[in-house]
């Protein structure tokens, strides 16, 4: 595995502004806490830590879907993409499978309408579904399948850096395991690194390459997924893992 | 297979008789509408007079035709005017939110307050009363913080639904967000708004007709003959009648195909 990073954050300090009305005082949430990591070409890092740590403030943060109060978050690729853990909500209900994934080429502009119905019919093979599916909508596909789709949409455009945030946490077991596969199978096709965010220490042991700790918006631990599993060092990690047992 | 939606079919063929119906009206009724002594004086309905003849023997089926269309293009003027100014400031607000969003709220709910005939006269007595386009104008002013509500709302619910959170990801524009991505999700919330508007537009212009403030004739409408119809209720009763009638049906049609539309999005038949 190469050294070369897709991104790197630095004393990282993120939150929100918790809903004030015209009056009332906008109070700032912290939520991130000096948070300093880099994700390596090539690398699943996953991000553990309890729900309510800040994993997805996180996630948030790093897209630039939330302003930084400190720090710096350094992206080496283009566009990077999210895919979401719920399947149900993440594809748009009025649109069909063949919409969805030739929209973000539309929004780019450059390819013309053949072009972009061969990229679509290529990423829909390359997730596994066949060209039965173009025409569907949401609503007549199963989660799985709708998490298929939702990946395809979001590398269609070919970005090199994806955040999964609890991507199979919806799904059913057999599922989970199919789609951990297609993840797999997709960063080595298409070279991808991916954060993947999730609360499940099983998924993370049979994906990730290296594991990021996280408590009360801190890295508390980080290391190679053995390091971790193997001898973890902190209390807290420790904890998780005999949860997860 | 699913199950018929029969209050989509009920009022779908309803309205469409009676746009027909008013369409028709537009170019050609039995009678002049205008026409003094078309017919005897009070004359009770027959099959010469539909709906019988009123204190000039005017035949009132020809009026109302006509009196039906004025009062739909007025609604329809002001069902787009609201529509139309009321959904932007509703989907810029609900997805947008911020101070001008608070703002605009706060407005609203102050313009909410006052019952909207009342807000209509203050607006008409200021543009001055009689004309058409002022009565338009007047209940299309009013018409905008019910729509503005019903449209943030929708908006403001979709804003951080995944796909739209993928949609500013893969950089498309807050215009195409709005229009592409979120508008057509709004559509089971927005259509069933639009027949609502329509029925309380038809019943607001009327009632302003009724009260003399309204459409003024010769254009007379549903509500000025109301008004009409009301000085000679044991002469002519069913001037009354047939026009209250045609107010009835078409408020009906319309509420009908608005249920229609609302069970056939919910999907609960």
């Amino acid at each position: 595995m190469s050294e070369e990073l897709v991104l790197s954050l630095r004393h990282v300090y993120s939150g929100y502004s918790d809903g004030a009305g015209l009056f009332g005082k906008r109070q700032r949430q912290e939520v991130l806490h000096d948070v300093s990591f880099d994700v390596r070409h090539g690398e699943i890092l996953g991000l553990v830590g309890e729900s309510g740590t800040g994993k997805s403030t996180l996630a948030r943060t790093i897209l630039g879907m939330v302003r930084p109060d400190r720090g710096e978050v350094v992206h080496y690729t283009k566009r990077p993409q999210m895919i979401f853990q719920d399947p149900y909500s993440s594809l748009n209900p009025f649109y069909s499978v063949e919409w969805t994934l030739e929209e973000p080429l539309r929004v780019y502009g450059k390819y013309g309408r053949a072009e972009r119905k061969r990229r679509v019919r290529e990423m829909l093979e390359r997730v596994e579904l066949t060209e039965d599916y173009l025409k569907a909508k949401p609503s007549e596909l199963s989660g799985g399948q709708r998490q298929r789709v939702s990946i395809a949409a979001a590398l269609i455009r070919r970005p090199k850096f994806l955040i999964a945030d609890e991507p199979v946490s919806a799904l059913d077991v057999t599922i989970q395991a199919q789609i951990l596969d297609l993840l797999r199978a997709l960063r080595r096709e298409l070279d991808l690194s991916y954060l993947f965010i999730s609360h499940d220490l099983n998924v993370v042991y049979q994906l990730c390459d290296r594991v990021l700790v996280m408590k009360r918006g801190r890295i508390v631990e980080q290391g190679t997924v053995d390091e971790i599993f193997d001898h973890p060092k902190e209390d807290y990690t420790k904890q998780l893992l005999l949860a997860a047992e | 297979m699913r199950k018929r939606n029969g209050f989509l079919i009920a009022g779908l063929v309803l309205t469409c008789a009676l746009a027909a119906l008013i369409l028709l009206g537009f170019f050609w009724t039995p009678y002049d509408p205008n026409a003094m002594a078309a017919g005897p004086k009070f004359d009770a309905p027959s099959p010469a007079h539909w709906m019988g003849t009123d204190n000039f023997g005017r035949d009132i089926f020809s009026r109302v035709l006509k009196g039906a269309g004025t009062t739909v293009s007025i609604a329809l003027a002001t069902l787009l005017i609201g529509a139309v100014c009321g959904s932007l400031a509703g989907a810029l607000t609900g997805y947008f939110g911020g101070p001008a969003d608070e703002v605009l709220m706060r407005l609203n709910d102050a313009l909410t307050a006052f019952p909207s005939i009342l807000l209509a006269l203050v607006v008409i007595s200021i543009l001055g009363p009689g004309s058409r386009l002022n009565v338009m104008t007047a209940l299309g002013l009013v018409f905008i913080p019910s729509f503005a509500r019903v449209t943030r709302t929708a908006f403001a619910s979709l804003r951080d639904v995944n796909y739209i959170k993928s949609a500013r990801l893969m950089g498309a524009s807050s215009r195409r967000i709005l229009l592409v991505h979120m508008l057509p999700n709004t559509a089971p919330v927005l259509l069933p708004a639009l027949t609502i508007g329509f029925n309380n537009a038809v019943l607001a212009e009327a009632s302003m007709s009724f009260l003399g403030i309204g459409a003024t004739p010769p254009n007379a409408s549903l509500g000025y003959m109301l008004s009409e119809a009301q000085g000679m209720l044991f002469a002519a009763p069913w001037y009354a009648a047939g026009t209250g009638l045609v107010v009835v049906l078409l408020v009906f049609s319309v509420g009908l195909l608005g249920e229609g539309l609302r069970r056939r999005d919910r999907g609960v038949l």
